[in-house]
């Protein structure tokens, strides 16, 4: 089974990413756990509500968290798409579905990441990781803690520095 | 001016050793050429036309004496004995090897300085203005907001791969010395009439290909919000900002592309949900920033020596002219800021060497309570000289060849590194201003020319600030030939406006004798008291056209 890392440790992957599609109304929607894109939630809602413990979505990173808003909080898995890792709109999409939209499931970032990122992705309030296919994932994990503390407010920490300043 | 705490200081040393890091996985290969390029721009590292730059941030301009020789110390041991001031208020290094710069970044670290978003698509330096905390015309001083934005944008998680680069400048004077209404975010202190200090918002001004001046979207922002209200702004931009074209990538045109009131709409309805928040600041805070700032241990004096500076001045004319261009007025009696001149004749505008930089620092020590202040136009500020004291300060100056008494006179120009560094250039811009300044050697024909901004750039992505020069030279390229365009009638202060270009360009050679009948229709058009720039916009261009593209005869 693929490799992932979830809670700051490496584990299997069990969901299947499904490809965006232009068909959303009529594209088979497989029985196992499953990412589905925006699109196809969106269409299929109704449908789809009865097995929502093993169904997630994806945002593309032009899809932003209002678009899944407040539903997100039924689904127990979200995943933001990054196409390049120079492409950093999924950092607010991320910040806004975890402050704004309520969601607490897994979210997850897919794509072109690079380790690099991984400090300011949980940061913002992811807790899983897909990275590209060939990373070292056991030197990966390093880099939770690449910074010992922060000065900004975000999903892990509430509080600005400045609030916390001795 | 501000002290790292512990908790600055772990952040830092955090950053250094996960650069470290990174450094040695690109050297072993493990690290993707296209992955360490914006790691190691967002640590300030460029690889230029003849070797790496590294561009270290200067906050706000504020530098101590001791920063000074730690630099002085990194230019000689893994540079080339000197570093050059930016148009941003920073410092570059042009010949680091590549291998060291974790070491060297170690080594600023221990005197609170780094290369943090120096460069890359993220939040870079916040600039101010150089007479801050000492200008006689200042209403706040803006270096505590400074030093909040700056702990505020460093390592933001959120913003650290916008579209583009992100510039934000704050002033907290009425006559704008920061350009604050040519960044992407403009920033301007104010006292509102029940007293209380906040800001006016400006946003999506820029130079570069596209040059734009700001537009008001918040005419008084209440201090507390300053940062959800910057962080609106930023996930506005980061969201909707143009990837697909970096020429496109930068919020001036996402503010053009939905107009000003529409993109403010935006931002006050994302700040509507973060206004209150955690991030709103607190007056401890503020407190806290403001006390790093203080009111300095002055001595009581009055202007007594105004007389003995008169009596000076006329015994030593040169001095005199010096006292007339490079010292300038300080809001406490009996003191005087002294602009330190980085552009004599021969000398590329804004480089200094490690002999001078410990020179400036102990002319800091001993007669500026230890600080000076970097400016845009590449100078260096002593801001708290005693008046009693100019005339040693000038000596000492003039000993290290910084008196030159040339400030805001054309050969005071501003000037990119251009097609001698830089690897985005088109054309060089450093030979440019030394012809000029060798046209206009002499110095009572320059102080009668007065107040004239002459700003350069090599290519059309702006650091000489081309487009706010009164006189504004463009380094362009034509089938692999170097030539020179002119603008005229910007300027970037309050009363912000843009260059219009003049005509065709012309080749190096010629550059110096345009701008000699430019600057022969002014004296031949002025009336009293009018500046270049007053000029230009009273008569307008085309006298200054037709002489210029006069047919000889």
């Amino acid at each position: 089974m693929p490799k992932l890392i979830k809670d700051k440790a490496i584990a299997d992957n069990s969901w299947l990413l499904m490809e965006a599609t232009d068909a959303p109304e009529t594209v088979e929607v497989p029985a196992d756990a499953v990412i589905v894109p925006l699109n196809v939630w969106l269409a299929r809602k109704q449908e789809l509500a009865g097995r929502i413990a093993t169904l997630g979505v994806w945002l593309n990173s032009d899809q932003f968290a209002d678009q899944l808003g407040e539903e997100a909080q039924q689904l127990p898995l979200v995943a933001v798409n990054f196409p390049g890792f120079m492409d950093g709109r999924g950092f607010s999409t991320a910040r806004l579905l975890r402050e704004r939209y309520g969601f607490t499931g897994e979210l997850r970032a897919v794509g072109s990441i690079i380790r690099d990122q991984l400090f300011f992705l949980q940061r913002c309030g992811f807790n899983s990781f897909d990275l590209p296919e060939g990373a070292d994932l056991e030197a990966a994990l390093n880099s939770f803690s690449d910074f010992s503390e922060t000065y900004q407010a975000a999903v892990d920490q509430p509080l600005p520095l400045f609030r916390r300043r001795a | 001016m501000y002290q790292y705490d512990e908790y600055d200081h772990r952040i830092i040393r955090d950053r250094v050793a996960q650069f470290r890091g990174q450094t040695e996985r690109y050297l072993a290969g493990e690290l993707k050429d296209e992955e360490f390029l914006p790691l190691r721009l967002q640590n300030g590292l460029y690889i230029q036309r003849l070797a790496p730059m590294l561009r270290i941030n200067v906050p706000y301009g504020m530098l101590s004496s001791t920063q000074l020789r730690k630099l002085a110390h990194i230019a000689r041991t893994y540079d080339k004995g000197y570093c050059h001031i930016t148009t941003r208020q920073n410092v570059q290094f042009n010949w680091p090897e590549l291998e060291e710069v974790p070491e060297i970044l170690a080594e600023l670290a221990e005197v609170e300085m780094h290369g943090i978003q120096s460069s890359g698509s993220c939040i870079r330096n916040v600039t101010s203005d150089q007479f801050a905390g000492i200008a006689s015309d200042e209403v706040v001083d803006p270096r505590p907001y400074c030093e909040i934005i700056r702990q505020w944008s460093t390592f933001h998680p959120e913003f650290a791969f916008l579209p583009r680069k992100f510039k934000i400048a704050v002033t907290g004077s009425d006559n704008d010395r920061a350009a604050v209404q040519v960044h992407d975010i403009g920033l301007q202190v104010v006292r509102s009439d029940a007293g209380d200090t906040g800001f006016r918002v400006f946003v999506g001004g820029g130079l570069g290909r596209t040059p734009v001046i700001g537009s008001l979207i918040r005419d008084f922002l209440p201090e507390a919000h300053l940062l959800s209200y910057l962080e609106a702004i930023l996930r506005v931009y980061n969201q909707l900002g143009r990837r697909d074209n970096k020429y496109k990538a930068r919020i001036k045109i996402l503010v053009k592309a939905l107009g000003a009131e529409a993109f403010g709409a935006k931002v006050e309805a994302e700040f509507a949900h973060l206004q209150d928040g955690p991030i709103t600041l607190t007056g401890e805070e503020i407190g806290r920033a403001q006390r790093f700032f203080p009111t300095l241990p002055y001595q009581s004096l009055d202007n007594a020596a105004d007389a003995l500076l008169q009596q000076q001045a006329a015994e030593a004319p040169a001095f005199g002219k010096w006292l007339t261009r490079n010292v300038g007025e300080h809001r406490q009696p009996g003191y005087a800021t002294v602009t330190l001149s980085l552009k004599p004749t021969g000398v590329a505008p804004g480089d200094l060497t490690d002999g001078q930089l410990e020179a400036i620092a102990d002319l800091a020590d001993q007669y500026s309570f230890g600080e000076v202040r970097t400016t845009h136009e590449q100078n260096i500020v002593l801001g708290e000289v005693e008046k009693s004291k100019l005339f040693d300060v000038w000596q000492a100056a003039r000993a290290q060849g910084f008196a030159t008494p040339n400030i805001g006179t054309l050969n005071d120009m501003i000037c990119c590194p251009g097609g001698d560094f830089c690897s985005l250039a088109n054309a060089k811009s450093i030979p440019i201003a030394e012809s000029i300044q060798r046209q206009f050697d002499d110095l009572d024909y320059l102080y009668d020319l007065g107040d004239l901004d002459l700003n350069i750039s090599g290519c059309m992505n702006a650091c000489g600030h081309h487009h706010v020069g009164h006189i504004g030279i463009l380094g362009v390229d034509k089938k692999g030939e170097e030539f020179y365009q002119i603008q005229l009638g910007g300027n970037a202060g309050t009363d912000v406006s843009l260059g219009s270009v003049l005509g065709p360009a012309f080749g190096a050679e010629e550059i110096p004798s345009v701008i000699q009948k430019l600057v022969d229709i002014y004296v031949d058009k002025r009336v009293e008291g009018e500046r270049f720039i007053d000029t230009y916009r009273r008569v307008g261009v085309d006298p200054f056209k037709e002489k210029v593209y006069a047919k000889a005869d």
